[in-house]
């Protein structure tokens, strides 16, 4: 194990009552590392993201967290207080639905603000400074300052979500299928986006996709699912290019005859 | 037929088991209790909540005094006032002064509290963060982990549309540096009178099933920004009955020509200026 895993998952497992969902994942993620989660629906990986985001509870294995201090965190046994904190400080969390990650019924502002806010920030005027600057870099005209997510295109609406959570600087952003729901154009200018602020950043991302050209895009390594378990995981231009594993090669001859 | 009620109408568990919640209630500064409330011969949105809180605290040496909108004389507070006196025979006042126990609709009396008195709200929604989160557990969630980004976001809402924080009523407070609460549909003016209260505040929420409590002499903060502090309302004239420049006024409209006035809401203290002078 590298010295700087900033997330390290042991035989991590989460299973529905109907013995489905992700079992006995091993995964270790690494500062500024674009990391893919691909496979065919209902493979896992959504509840394998939310398990490693918090959001689930897992039945066995180790889920560990480095923060920026270098501090570990044990987010199964650890207390609830510190991985809120943890959430709120050092992750983001972007959702395929615009209605699951941003309040829609009050300003684009005021969305950007929360997590300043609840880090106890209280000044309004520097709030607004920081919400219209984080419009700027997410390339949303800072006139919408006021607005409603409602009145946002799909595409803004993702990028709105960046924003949101990128405003307290995390050091990691958890995203299931964020460009799910936007037409290609808008969603090569979101993988854009994305990927500048990776670079500027330094931030680590764990995305779900089935999309295996996102992942060929965006991600310095893949990790294949099938059945709630890892059956590959690498480089993703070693998996894409040279698939080992009987499925993974399925899903990559799919794509290049479609 | 004569009809027979128990001492303040609620049987003695009943009110044993409000008690307790009481208790737990003042022991937590403004956390939320819940209480199984009781049906009660009036419907929700009458102060069911806060006539449960009043029958369980109120002894035969109390004296008690009603008001709604800070008058001691509309239709609720009269008929509160005459339910208690029916079926506990307690004296009853107008007089902030002489009370040992207020129940209040919307407003905390101008003349200063003291010690040893006791205020029941009556309270519509007991959780300030439900406007923006509809899910309980989600709420108490909040709650538990002091998670308050959330009502700032409505503050900051306020602010982003109307130029100001433009919520006036039941304006959110931070009880003892650790819970949100709800002060009641009282006017923002009336907040400052919460902060080191001399006198025990009880709120009821009826419907909703849940007490709160702020103790006497505890800190109570309304939230602002740096940059927007909280700021109460004030009135370019002063009352037209009894000239007072420091009450909370109502605006009267005199004529079908528009003619406005402006008089005192707390009705006792308007009427013992006027006969003080
Ligand atoms: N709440 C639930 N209760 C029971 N089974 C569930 C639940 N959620 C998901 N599952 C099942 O667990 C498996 C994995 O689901 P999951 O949502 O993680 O898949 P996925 O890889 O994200 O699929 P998709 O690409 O369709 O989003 C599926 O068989 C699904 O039916
Ligand atoms: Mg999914």
């Amino acid at each position: 194990m590298r010295s700087d895993t900033i997330l390290e998952v042991r035989q991590l497992s989460h299973l529905y009552a109907n013995g489905q969902g992700c079992r006995q994942i091993d995964l270790d993620l690494y500062p500024g590392e674009v990391l893919c989660l691909v496979g065919e629906s209902g493979s896992g990986k959504s509840t394998l993201l939310d398990t490693l985001a918090g959001r689930r509870v897992p039945q066995s294995g180790s889920l560990r967290f480095r923060d920026r201090q270098g501090t570990f965190h044990d987010l199964i046994h650890g207390d609830t207080a510190t991985r809120r904190q943890l959430a709120r400080r050092e992750w983001g969390h972007v959702f395929q639905n615009p209605r699951d990650g941003l309040r829609m019924n009050v300003s684009a502002g005021a969305n950007i603000s929360e997590r300043l806010m609840a880090l106890g920030q209280r000044h309004y005027g520097h709030l607004r400074a920081q919400a219209r600057d984080w419009l700027e870099r997410v390339e949303i005209d800072p006139a919408r300052l006021d607005d409603l997510p409602a009145s946002f295109s799909g595409g803004m609406q993702q990028r709105l979500q960046i924003a949101r959570n990128l405003v307290t600087a995390p050091s990691l952003v958890f995203m299931d299928e964020p460009t799910g729901g936007l037409d290609v154009s808008v969603q090569a200018r979101f993988l854009d986006l994305v990927r500048r602020l990776v670079h500027e950043h330094g931030l680590a991302i764990l995305m779900v996709t089935h999309d295996l050209g996102v992942a060929r895009l965006l991600a310095h390594r893949t990790v294949v699912m099938q059945h709630g378990r890892i059956v590959e995981s690498g480089l993703t231009d070693q998996i894409l290019d040279d698939p080992q594993h009987a499925y993974t090669q399925l899903l990559v001859s799919s794509i290049v005859q479609a | 037929m004569k009809i027979e009620f128990n001492f303040a109408f609620l049987d003695e568990n009943t009110k044993r088991m409000i008690r307790r919640g009481l208790l737990k209630a003042v022991a937590i500064p403004g956390y939320q209790v819940p209480f199984g409330s009781r049906e009660m011969p009036l419907p929700y949105g009458w102060g069911t909540g806060g006539i449960q809180v009043t029958a369980s605290v109120i002894g035969r040496d109390d004296c008690l005094k009603v008001i709604d909108q800070g008058a001691d004389d509309t239709t609720n507070a009269v008929n509160i006032r005459s339910f208690f006196q029916k079926v506990t025979g307690v004296a009853t006042t107008t007089s902030t002064a002489r009370a040992s126990l207020i129940q209040t609709r919307h407003r905390i009396p101008e003349t200063p509290l003291r010690p040893g008195q006791i205020m029941v709200f009556q309270v519509p929604e007991p959780e300030p963060l439900r406007t923006l989160e509809a899910s309980e557990q989600e709420t108490r969630t909040l709650h538990a982990y002091q998670d308050y980004g959330l009502m700032h976001v409505k503050l900051y809402e306020d602010i982003a549309r109307h130029g100001h924080i433009a919520t006036s009523y039941d304006y959110p407070v931070m009880v003892n540096g650790r819970y949100l609460a709800s002060p009641s549909p009282i006017p923002k003016f009336d907040n400052p009178k919460l902060h080191h209260s001399p006198a025990l505040l009880l709120f009821g929420a009826g419907r909703e099933k849940r007490l709160h409590a702020i103790p006497p002499w505890t800190r109570v903060e309304s939230l602002a920004f740096d940059d927007h502090p909280f700021e109460v309302q004030g009135w370019e004239a002063p009352c037209s009955l009894c000239g007072s420049r420091d009450s909370y006024l109502d605006e009267i409209v005199t004529d079908n020509a528009g003619s406005r006035l402006y008089v005192c809401s707390d009705t006792d203290y308007c009427t013992s200026r006027r006969e003080e002078a």
